[in-house]
């Protein structure tokens, strides 16, 4: 077998694994751990599809500083503590979950799965993903959505100290 | 197929790195003796006994370090394939290269401007200043024109501590 | 010979060598740089620090007759390896009150990311950018020389938030969790500041790549003078942004003045109280580790990484004939040692910490943060501002124009922080009413004071 198909399938169980981690877990810091470990070994299958700016920009706000306010919030709740983990009781919602869960998979399967197979392998341009390709598209084809996602961050921080500050 | 190409060192990078620390984590708890007592096995306080929980709520000025944590940091993500391609643009000529400059350059100033005036909010709200209260009241200091003649009593002399 | 066969290798044992090359003299060195840093601080401090472990006397026996009796000295050399072999021996203890599964892992997270930290470092010349005829050190380093370079960087050191806050959670003691929260909310204060910093030399640079970087400042000094080269640290924009990295690579490793989360004074040991044992060392491990790289990336941004000397050689045999002999030699002597160039830069680095740790009192943490967002944070965007204006000036009206729009951006920078600076020193009352309550108030204020 190909080493990098041995490498893209090591890294998808991690990334699966980790995925069922978050809902499997009780205590909410765990589940945010594997949500972390989920988005960095995300990162690298983008990496595989040659989207570097993608991949490490997934590092760089989902891992390291959405999932740091993740577990800041967690533990602002205190939700993590002994009397904080959820308590196990018979219930019927996890088993509707994953029959709902089964039901969506096997949708998207149908719709995705099946109709790439029969296709050729699908080719990128050689510079497709790269830094400086994302950079000639963003200013010059994308430059609006640019100037409004700083207007939006600005909103965002306006918003975040209005939230968090007890008086200006 | 998906290949990882130039980072599949990263890949063999990562995994030695984390084999490595499993091996110095694990390592230490299969060798070491274990005797454990309950002096051993309580939260060290300071030696004395524990009270309370540890688990207590903590001010929410982290939480907003980490918000504007997020959001300059996104600002600075939408920057970088810019940095990639304005020194040396390679759209072709000469000509369109340096349009491209100009326009780029304007974009990202308006851009810069937007920050500016963020960066500006956080700073005049004080949104970071650690001890949360820019003015302290004057009714536990003393006023700075207190009369001469009322010596100020003990209870004004004590240390600020926050001021609230 | 060497270069054949390491070309015959399929990518992935070579991947596993480079990446060897990169674990397995951090593991090395780490001792040593534990060992060093006792020493110095030891000196700095007029003390004399581990001189003992690893002294050998020669028994009586031995054949050579004049060795017989003496001493054979390492200078303590062995101490760090004596403790680490102690650390491993002793008892781990895990409280009762841990989280035992993070509590168990946090040591392992916070140890990844430092060695992860060095995949894209370069310590050997790239002579092009194509590998085929990059030569060959491009066959060994770096690990993987990705179009995206030192955002890797950036994104690695971000992790290792993770390892302290779930250390410090984990734990489930007050200081630990005390010591986890200051240091998240430190490291992800001045990551802020770092990214723009590197972010100015990017544009200066016009790459990503690590590689690319050093080329570049292989170039004439300021476009001019051919014979020196053109170290960002040398450049005005670059000097201002080596400030800035150098402080936020300081903060990043939690060393002395920013070691606020393991400050003992106040919080026990930080975010590893709870810790012992080998699982206690790991933490160490893990901070002197990512200093040496950090001091390598240092190195490979803002001093010319792997080249000696900021020297060009062959320019200057060019213009001085009778010198070309020997420029040529040390044009050789720069490539073939090249590694052992940039080993020097990173324990400079590191002797740069143990300096720093022996010379500044710990900061308090208002005064952290405000140096992270109110100082470094602002002089990082307006040092990118001016280097865009300098970029768009040279493109426009060539390398004296992009000088002369760089002064002018420049002194309209400082003109407005010096406006803002009185505004804000007279026109807010709400901030200058606490100086005056304090400074006339309460500190020298006997009965009566305040009347003046």
């Amino acid at each position: 077998m190909d080493t990098n198909l041995i490498v893209f399938l090591a890294m998808a169980l991690v990334a699966a694994v980790a995925a069922v981690g978050v809902v499997a877990m009780n205590n909410p810091v765990r589940s945010a751990l594997c949500l972390v470990v989920n988005f960095f070994v995300l990162a690298f299958v983008y990496f595989s599809l040659r989207a570097e700016l993608m991949g490490i920009s997934q590092i760089l706000v989902y891992t390291g500083a959405i999932m740091v306010l993740f577990l800041f919030v967690i533990m602002l709740l205190n939700l993590g503590g002994r009397g904080g983990t959820l308590e196990e009781r018979p219930d019927v919602k996890p088993g509707i979950g994953v029959g709902l869960g089964i039901a969506l998979f096997a949708l998207i399967a149908f719709q995705v799965l099946f109709p790439l197979q029969a296709s050729a392998t699908p080719r990128a341009p050689d510079d497709y993903g790269l830094p400086q390709t994302v950079g000639r598209n963003l200013f010059t084809t994308y430059v609006l959505p640019f100037e409004l996602a700083s207007v939006l961050l600005l909103v965002g921080i306006v918003g975040a100290i209005l939230l968090a500050k007890r008086k200006m | 197929m998906a290949s990882m190409g130039e980072f599949m060192p990263i890949v063999i990078l990562l995994g030695v790195a984390a084999l490595v620390c499993a091996a110095m984590v694990t390592l230490s708890w299969v060798l070491g003796p274990k005797k454990v007592t309950p002096y051993k096995a309580s939260p060290y306080e300071c030696g004395v006994e524990p009270s309370g929980t540890a688990r207590e709520r903590f001010p929410i000025k982290f939480y907003l370090v980490a918000m504007l944590f997020i959001l300059f940091d996104i600002e600075v993500v939408f920057l970088w394939s810019w940095l990639t391609v304005f020194k040396n643009p390679g759209m072709g000529s000469p000509e369109t290269d340096l349009a491209f400059q100009w326009f780029s350059f304007c974009a990202v100033m308006v851009y810069m401007v937007l920050w500016i005036i963020g960066d500006a909010y956080v700073l005049r709200v004080n949104a970071l200043a650690w001890d949360e209260a820019p003015e302290i009241h004057e009714a536990k200091f003393g006023a700075p024109e207190a009369p001469a003649a009322t010596p100020i009593p003990d209870a004004a002399l004590q240390p600020a501590g926050g001021g609230k | 010979m060497v270069q054949e066969w390491l070309q015959g290798l399929p990518p992935f044992w070579l991947g596993l060598i480079r990446v060897l090359l990169l674990v397995l003299p951090i593991l090395i060195l780490v001792p040593g740089l534990i060992w060093w840093e006792r020493r110095l601080l030891s000196w700095m401090q007029d003390r004399i620090g581990p001189n003992r472990t690893g002294t050998l006397n020669v028994p009586r026996w031995f054949p050579i007759k004049s060795w017989r009796g003496k001493k054979l000295r390492t200078f303590g050399l062995l101490q760090p390896i004596a403790d680490g072999v102690k650390l491993f021996l002793k008892e781990d203890i895990t409280p009762d009150a841990v989280d035992r599964k993070l509590y168990f892992i946090a040591p392992a997270i916070a140890l990844f990311p430092a060695f992860a930290l060095g995949g894209v470092l370069p310590f050997g010349p790239w002579l092009s950018d194509n590998p085929a005829t990059a030569g060959f050190y491009a066959l060994l380093t770096p690990v993987a020389n990705v179009d995206i370079g030192i955002l890797y960087v950036l994104a690695i050191s971000s992790l290792g938030v993770y390892g302290v806050v779930l250390a410090g959670y984990a734990s489930n003691n007050k200081y630990s969790l005390l010591g986890g929260l200051r240091a998240s909310a430190q490291l992800i204060s001045y990551e802020l500041a770092m990214g723009v910093s590197l972010a100015c030399i990017v544009m200066a640079s016009g790459s990503l790549k690590m590689t690319e970087m050093v080329r570049s400042q292989e170039g004439p000094l300021w476009g001019v003078v051919p014979w020196i080269q053109n170290w960002f640290l040398f450049t005005p924009y670059g000097l201002i942004s080596a400030v800035v990295f150098l402080i936020c690579m300081v903060a990043e490793t939690n060393r002395a003045p920013f070691d606020l989360p393991e400050a003992e004074n106040e919080i026990i040991a930080g975010y590893h109280t709870e810790y012992s044992s080998m699982k206690f060392a790991v933490f160490f491990m893990g901070e002197y580790a990512a200093m040496f790289i950090f001091g390598g990336i240092f190195a490979t941004v803002f001093l010319g990484g792997y080249n000696l000397l900021p020297v060009n050689w062959l320019a200057i045999g060019d213009s001085v004939p009778a010198l070309s002999g020997v420029m040529g030699f040390m044009d050789r002597l720069n490539y073939a040692l090249a590694p052992l160039w940039f080993l020097g830069k990173c324990a400079g680095g590191i002797t740069f910490y143990v300096w720093l740790r022996a010379t500044l009192p710990r900061l308090r943490y208002d005064q952290l943060m405000s140096l992270g967002w109110k100082s470094l944070l602002p002089l990082a965007v307006a040092n990118f501002i001016i280097v865009a204006i300098w970029i768009m000036g040279t493109a426009k009206w060539g390398v004296a124009g992009g000088w002369i729009a760089w002064a002018g951006a420049s002194l309209l920078a400082v003109l407005l922080y010096l406006q803002v600076m009185s505004t804000y020193k007279s026109g807010f009352p709400d901030m200058q009413r606490r100086k005056v309550v304090l400074t006339d108030g309460i500190p020298n204020a006997p009965v009566g004071a305040g009347a003046d």
